[in-house]
């Protein structure tokens, strides 16, 4: 470990408080160029999970779904369900259940496969189900991360990079899908406020906007593709004001809708 | 189990083909980075498996994009290569106004942290304040 990496916070910070109020305002033009990339700027489900967990910790267990199918042939909603996938697999972490763990590693890197991935992917299985069995929730929830950037990498290097995206799309859809039903179960204005994500959705839509003019005609790329306004819609609350009870059941009747296309099997090709 | 920082830093450099082929100057910043980031790991932060490397120039803040949630602490990290002798981290919320941060910076590394009130894009803008022209690494944690 480095000499650095032994302090803890509360050493390390040692310069007092900047306040913002002296410095001046970016401009429009300025924030319209800042960097904007799929590794820093789409937040993971960890982290969404991680918000939603403050004021409360929510029923994740309630949040499980069924088995969804592992043998779609059609190459775009693979990659929209391994995002879903993996999300699942955030959330069988935040529930504890080693198991439920274990049972989405083993469809993750199946489906990771059939999009034909790196055989590295494999090693993630044994890891996934090693630390699932000694109850290691943190280093789950990272190798989950390192998976997802892992199988990201691979689409990139053999030029699936349209398929980047997707999954990324997949995993904010059915992260939305839980936390909205989380928070409706049991709705307070502080969980209800990490629904707010227009800037992401924008992002997400622009980066669908940019994939092959093939893949974007897939029928159901396009129907998903064709709700993310909508969607943007929905989440773009005003800042400070938390969403109402209704607001969340639209945004849940949204997201949940378009999961139900993306993990429908007779959509496959 | 209580991570050390090596285990992530393996797991983040092994993801680093991510951002495309890094040069050497980005990795050696990507490094310098991690040991950083590594100090608030130790109190309970998890840093994200994602990072960006980009050009650091004089007079010129070089701005990314981030998407946060309301309620998580975060913390920015960044850390740059010689010539540059002394950055800053700043972040302004998604109209321009310069947010309230704890701040460290020490040499050619430097980091902010804060606790949104409001879920939203935020913008983390990394500056030069002494040295010459360099290549910057950014990773954040939360909890």
């Amino acid at each position: 470990m480095s000499f650095l990496g032994r302090f803890s916070l509360g050493l390390l910070v040692l310069s007092a408080t900047i306040t913002a109020a002296e410095a001046p305002r970016l401009s429009s033009d300025q924030l319209a160029k800042a960097v904007r990339n799929d590794a820093i700027s789409i937040p993971t489900p960890g982290e969404l999970f991680a918000a939603l967990t403050k004021p409360g910790k929510p029923n994740w267990s309630g949040q499980f779904r069924g088995p969804i199918p592992t043998s779609y042939r059609n190459r775009p909603q693979i990659a929209l369900n391994l995002g879903g996938l993996i999300a699942d697999g955030f959330i069988a972490v935040e529930a504890q259940d080693s198991q439920q763990v274990k049972n989405i590693g083993t469809d993750i890197i199946k489906m990771a496969k059939s999009l034909g991935v790196s055989e590295n992917i494999l090693g993630r299985s044994n890891s996934i189900n090693d630390f699932a069995e000694n109850n290691e929730w943190d280093a789950l929830q990272e190798e989950l991360e390192a998976t997802q950037n892992e199988v990201k990498s691979s689409m990139q290097s053999h030029q699936d990079q349209d398929l980047v995206i997707l999954v990324s799309l997949g995993g904010w859809i059915r992260g939305t899908q839980v936390v909205s039903a989380a928070v409706l179960q049991n709705y307070n204005e502080q969980s209800a406020k990490v629904l707010r994500q227009p800037a992401l959705v924008s992002f997400i839509h622009d980066k669908m906007n940019d994939i092959s003019p093939e893949m974007r005609s897939d029928p159901l790329v396009k129907k998903v593709n064709d709700q993310l306004g909508a969607l943007e819609q929905l989440v773009a609350f005003p800042a400070g004001k938390p969403p109402t009870v209704e607001d969340v059941r639209k945004v849940h009747d949204a997201v949940a809708k378009v999961m139900t296309e993306i993990q429908q099997k007779s959509d496959a090709k | 189990m209580k991570f050390v920082p090596l285990t992530i830093i393996a797991l983040s450099l092994a993801s680093a083909g991510l951002v495309s082929a890094d040069t050497d100057r980005e990795v050696e910043a990507h490094k310098v980075v991690l040991d950083l980031a590594g100090a608030f790991s130790n109190d309970g932060f998890k840093m994200r498996d994602g990072h960006w490397t980009g050009p650091l120039k004089s007079r010129e803040n070089a701005l990314v994009a981030v998407n946060l949630y309301a309620g998580n602490q975060y913390w920015f990290s960044v850390g740059a290569v010689d010539p540059a002798k002394k950055i800053e981290v700043a972040v302004y919320d998604e109209t321009g106004n310069r947010v309230t941060t704890e701040s460290y910076s020490e040499g050619e590394r430097a980091a902010a942290g804060f606790t949104p009130t409001s879920s939203g894009q935020y913008y983390v803008s990394v500056s030069l304040v002494e040295g010459g022209e360099s290549t910057y690494c950014l990773v954040y944690s939360y909890k």
